[in-house]
């Protein structure tokens, strides 16, 4: 099955930055991909149930019990940036979802 | 042409469960910043969510609140898109099998009583909190932003109205019963101005008459009650003079801002939201037996319309029996109090005025105050052992937590002078010590029976009854 | 006399007992394998020296105390650096790492330490799991002890070669589609997946978070039990962590095949399957079938559609578990004018080709108008998959087929062609779908000197007869060859 991508949306949604040249060669591998993988397409599947997990369980949970949290400075090391007791980004261009 | 508002809302409540939703930090984002976070809650490569037995049992109480269904078998799915507040780029939440569906909820307006359907109730995780550096402190213009995750990962419910709602007016009943709701059952503190508890609402028009729907826009960014109303009236008045003038209304966000009292466009991406659902391989499915739903029915507490109706019953005024039915503590005292024989409406007013008061000032609940203590000061002003005036310092002993009203009373030596004799002995003596006053009193000059009461309630240090001092004045001038 | 560093962790562990030898001893002997190897191999992204030396003394002054933690105790243990390790550098082979030193422990980590293993350090991988050559690592390739021109396979790479060549006793790898089998059969190991679940994923950094198993490779099944035996066990960490009791494997482990029911996947062989491969695979059936198993050739229809569905699952799931990597709080940052353009620069600097690629691919097959073509239809086929496997084990009590359809190949071979690289794992990710246990045992070598690994499947929880299949093929096959790169040592 021959597939049409808007590669250039993918690329918006997984948010990586990639160039035109970029885009039209993963594009391009995408279509490859997809065509073998569409072959699933193939498969009667009629009143076959999804399969999200191979474990048949339920229900772990937690209760509702307070445990400790990291040492700030220790997460905070990791930070590309921080100021005070914060991590610092450079400015929202967009509203929340 | 005239138009008809389709209004739907869609309410985010923020839990009060001790810990967050998927992991053990604890769940309170007013603390230090980035101090409640461990490696789940702050999307640390290898973390893994667990989640919160206790914030599904509280959904599962609204849901049945609400009157909805209980999904025997729920799940939680994936939403994407990417936020910065938002560790993962995903947030855990429910698709398409929530944990509540098909429900409703009575809302009563000056209109009249309505039926508003809820669609769903289902659970989630809230983000973290992002503030904006900069001149204006908003999202635009600013130069960076510094993110805060305390609050990232506490569970957060989301109730889905049906686009049932017609009026600014009803909006407002739907939300301040929800509310109610959400306070009497004790599972969030539901606190608009702090986003605990957060409106959007989906408005659209039609022609009257129509059953299609409109165009529909979302408006975000109401923090009361009463800027909800403001809001979608400003809205509907927008969307109606744009298609009068033949205009067209577009999808999309708005913003309500409460200075201008307008909605602005938000500036959102271009494209619409794809947020591609699947269900959370972390995680496996959620099954409520039909015993646990049992069980939270049975704990239902008496719910908020309820309770206003029977309070209305006893005689209790309209703004009373709503502040009360909120509460579920003053609730309890308030029953206990009339069990005791105190008059309802006299409970009633020592509970929404000196309490609620009291509750605001010291900033906790009334702990200390039983229906037996609140009936035992009734019947004290009534029997005229305390004056209402010593009434208030000895109810704020009873809060403090100092014992029964008769035992703050005496301790603080507020027993009212109900001896005749003591009584007649102060008012002769405040009488001999002003002759003047009481020449001209004897003269018919009776505005000086005021002052005389005064005198005295100043000698008896507010314990004698003024009303007797009165009679004993004038008797004895 | 027998190198320290090529004895098996059981032999290892009788000698430290009798006091032949110390921790620091066998510490010491993997040290200077690495020290010798580790320049053509690049097994290892982070050797953890000075905490490892201390971990053997303290592990020798234990066992002088008398406290003696188990099997595992003073054994020098590598582990992929897909898990994380408190304060030690932890990247999943991607650029987007680099420099990260989680706050936390994987639980897999705790459990090795509590048993008392040395961990000598973090092993070189495929950008985030993702390959079958460990070519796809940000900080260069690993090659295969056996003939360094070779990839050593992939995800598992680092471990693979590592236990291979002798530089580790055991490590930890994760298999999502075969990233520990197939690596073990390149490299003459043992590796092996266990069920779905037995082994507690917290720690481990996601790739495709409903296939991602973590299990052992090691130089023999027994060791390889010893391994299992001290990672796996419920943890509450993990809403997937089985609840019930890990089976007991070491029971009959030496039990045999006689009278059990062996199946032979009919599916596995044939075109892209090498000559040798298919030849040793029907040359160790024939022993099993001699020492008194009872062969049973086995169709498996769906498995034919199982690769398309892995590569529709697994992009998609890993396409939400890799959103995280965002430059905001840990790891890469790039510029960016606004938070938006930082992220988008960030994860398109900080991602190697593979990686970006599947990221796309998942992305595009959950949205809007698509997913009920590619991942619902996927689900299904899963569904389909695990029916397949389960009706088979009414019949047999356990499937062999090869490991892999090729051995070793030449760096470089597969990476211009992403599909033919993904075909390396048509015999191994087929359990990954059904969530069953897996084990890849060498048993011989190729014409070109490289070892064949064979294949043994068993059902959820069938990791007894699992082992004990696979104990039988060890001991029947009698491969006992050391890579060049390990033996030359000897011969200096």
């Amino acid at each position: 099955m021959p597939v049409d991508i808007d590669i250039a949306k993918v690329a918006r949604l997984a948010r990586i930055g990639l160039d035109a040249e970029e885009l039209e060669r993963y594009g391009a591998q995408l279509g490859d991909i997809l065509e073998h993988a569409g072959r699933v397409q193939a498969l009667d599947t009629d009143g076959v149930p999804p399969t999200a997990h191979p474990l048949p369980m339920v229900n772990a949970l937690r209760s509702d019990e307070v445990e400790p949290s990291l040492e700030r400075d220790e997460v905070l090391a990791q930070a590309p940036e921080r100021e005070g007791p914060y991590f610092r980004v450079p400015a929202f261009l967009e509203d929340e979802a | 042409m005239s138009w008809e508002a389709v209004i739907g809302i869609e309410t985010h409540i923020e839990l009060l469960t001790d810990s967050k939703m998927f992991c053990g930090c604890r769940a309170d984002a007013g603390a230090e910043p980035n101090t409640n976070v461990c490696p789940v809650c702050l999307g640390l490569p290898g973390a893994l969510p667990v989640p919160n037995e206790r914030a599904i049992e509280w959904t599962v109480t609204l849901g049945l609140a609400l009157d909805c269904d209980i999904a025997p078998r729920s799940l939680f799915h994936r939403k994407n898109y990417f936020y910065a507040d938002m560790p993962k780029n995903y947030q855990i939440s429910q698709y398409d099998v929530p944990l509540c569906a098909d429900g409703h909820l009575d809302v009563e307006t000056e209109a009249g009583g309505r039926r508003i359907g809820i669609t769903r109730v289902h659970l989630e995780e809230d983000t973290g909190k992002s503030t904006h550096l900069g001149e204006s402190g908003r999202i635009h213009g600013s130069e960076a932003s510094l993110l805060d995750f305390n609050r990232a990962g506490i569970p957060l419910m989301e109730a889905v109205s049906e686009p049932d709602i017609r009026t600014p007016e009803e909006a407002r009943a739907y939300a301040a019963e929800l509310r109610s709701i959400v306070l009497s059952l004790g599972i969030s503190d539901a606190k608009l101005e702090e986003g605990s508890m957060r409106f959007d609402a989906n408005v659209s028009l039609r022609p009257e008459g129509d059953d299609a729907f409109g165009t529909k826009v979302e408006v975000k960014n109401m923090n009361s009650l009463r800027s909800l109303q403001r809001a979608l009236a400003y809205e509907i008045e927008r969307q109606t003079r744009v298609l009068d003038d033949g205009g067209t209304i577009h999808q999309e966000t708005r913003h309500w801002d409460e200075e201008t009292g307008r909605t602005e466009p938000g500036r959102s991406k271009e494209e619409s939201s794809d947020y591609r659902y699947f269900p959370e391989p972390d995680l496996v499915p959620v099954e409520i037996g039909e015993d646990v739903v049992e069980r939270l029915r049975d704990g239902l507490p008496e719910l908020p319309a309820a309770r206003r109706k029977r309070f209305l019953a006893l005689g209790v005024d309209e703004d009373g029996a709503r502040q009360l039915a909120e509460d579920d503590l003053l609730t309890g005292v308030f029953d206990g109090a009339v069990a005791e024989g105190a008059e309802p409406r006299a409970a009633s007013n020592w509970l929404t005025g000196e309490v609620i008061a009291w509750m605001r000032r010291e900033g906790r609940a009334p702990e200390a105050l039983t229906g037996a203590h609140l009936a035992e000061l009734v019947a004290m002003i009534e029997t005229g052992d305390v004056s209402s005036t010593a009434a208030k310092d000895v109810l704020g002993g009873v809060l403090d937590g100092e014992g029964s009203p008769r035992t703050v009373a005496e301790a603080r030596d507020l027993m009212q002078i109900s001896d005749d004799d003591a009584l007649v002995e102060v008012v002769d003596a405040v009488l001999a010590a002003n002759a003047d006053e009481r020449e001209r009193l004897a003269g018919g000059d009776t505005k000086l029976v005021g002052f005389f009461v005064g005198q005295v309630m100043r000698e008896t240090g507010g314990k004698a009854d003024p009303k007797r001092a009165g009679e004993l004045v004038r008797e004895r001038a | 006399m027998t190198d320290l560093a090529d004895l098996s962790i059981a032999e290892a562990g009788r000698r430290l007992r009798s006091g032949e030898v110390s921790a620091a001893d066998l510490l010491e002997a993997v040290r200077r394998r690495a020290t010798m190897s580790e320049a053509q191999l690049h097994a290892f992204l982070t050797l953890d020296t000075e905490a490892a030396a201390e971990a053997a003394e303290a592990a020798d002054e234990a066992l002088a105390r008398g406290e003696d933690h188990g099997p595992l105790h003073g054994i020098p243990v590598a582990l992929k650096d897909n898990m994380v390790t408190r304060g030690v550098e932890t990247t999943a082979s991607s650029r987007i790492l680099a420099g990260y030193r989680p706050p936390y422990d994987a639980t897999v980590v705790e459990r090795l330490r509590a048993a008392g293993a040395i961990l000598v350090g973090k092993t070189n991988l495929d950008e985030f799991a993702m390959g079958s050559s460990t070519e796809n690592s940000a900080y260069g390739p690993t090659r295969n002890p056996w003939d360094p021109e070779r990839v050593p396979g992939g995800s598992s790479g680092g471990s693979a070669a590592s236990v291979s060549v002798g530089s580790s006793f055991a490590a930890l790898g994760s298999d999502t589609g075969g990233s520990i089998r197939q690596p073990a059969a390149l490299c003459g190991i043992v590796g092996m997946k266990p069920t779905y679940g037995l082994v507690s994923r917290y720690g481990l950094i996601a790739f495709a978070s409903s296939l991602d198993q973590i299990g052992p490779l090691t130089r023999t099944v027994e060791d390889s039990v010893t391994v299992f035996e001290a990672i796996a066990g419920h943890d509450p960490a993990d809403a997937t962590s089985y609840r019930g009791d890990v089976p007991d494997v070491r029971a009959a482990l030496e039990g045999g095949v006689e009278g059990l029911r062996i199946g032979v996947v009919q599916e596995f062989s044939g075109e892209g399957y090498e000559a040798d491969v298919e030849e040793d695979f029907r040359r160790v059936v024939g022993l099993l079938e001699g020492a008194g198993a009872e062969i049973v050739e086995i169709s498996l229809p769906s498995v034919e559609y199982a690769l398309s569905a892995y590569y529709l699952i697994a992009p998609a799931e890993c396409s939400a578990n890799l959103a995280r990597f965002d430059g905001v709080r840990y790891g890469l940052r790039e510029e960016g004018a606004s938070v938006e353009q930082m992220m988008a620069a960030t994860r398109r600097d900080g991602f190697g080709p593979e990686v970006t690629r599947r990221i796309l691919l998942g992305t595009y097959s959950l949205s809007a108008g698509y997913y009920d073509a590619f991942y619902g239809q996927a689900q299904k086929v899963r569904t389909l998959v695990a029916r397949d496997f389960a009706a088979a084990y009414e019949r047999v009590d356990a499937l062999v087929s090869p490991t892999s359809p090729t051995t070793a190949f030449p760096l470089g071979a597969k990476t211009a062609d992403p599909l033919a690289m993904y075909l390396s794992d048509v015999c191994t990710l087929p359990s990954n779908l059904a969530g069953d246990p897996a084990i890849s045992v060498p048993t011989a070598l190729d014409r070109s000197g490289l070892p064949i690994g064979f294949q043994v499947l068993a059902p959820t929880l069938g990791e007894p007869v699992m082992f004990r299949v696979a104990r039988a093929v060890e001991a029947l096959a009698g491969f006992d060859a050391r890579p060049g790169l390990a033996t030359s040592e000897g011969a200096a």
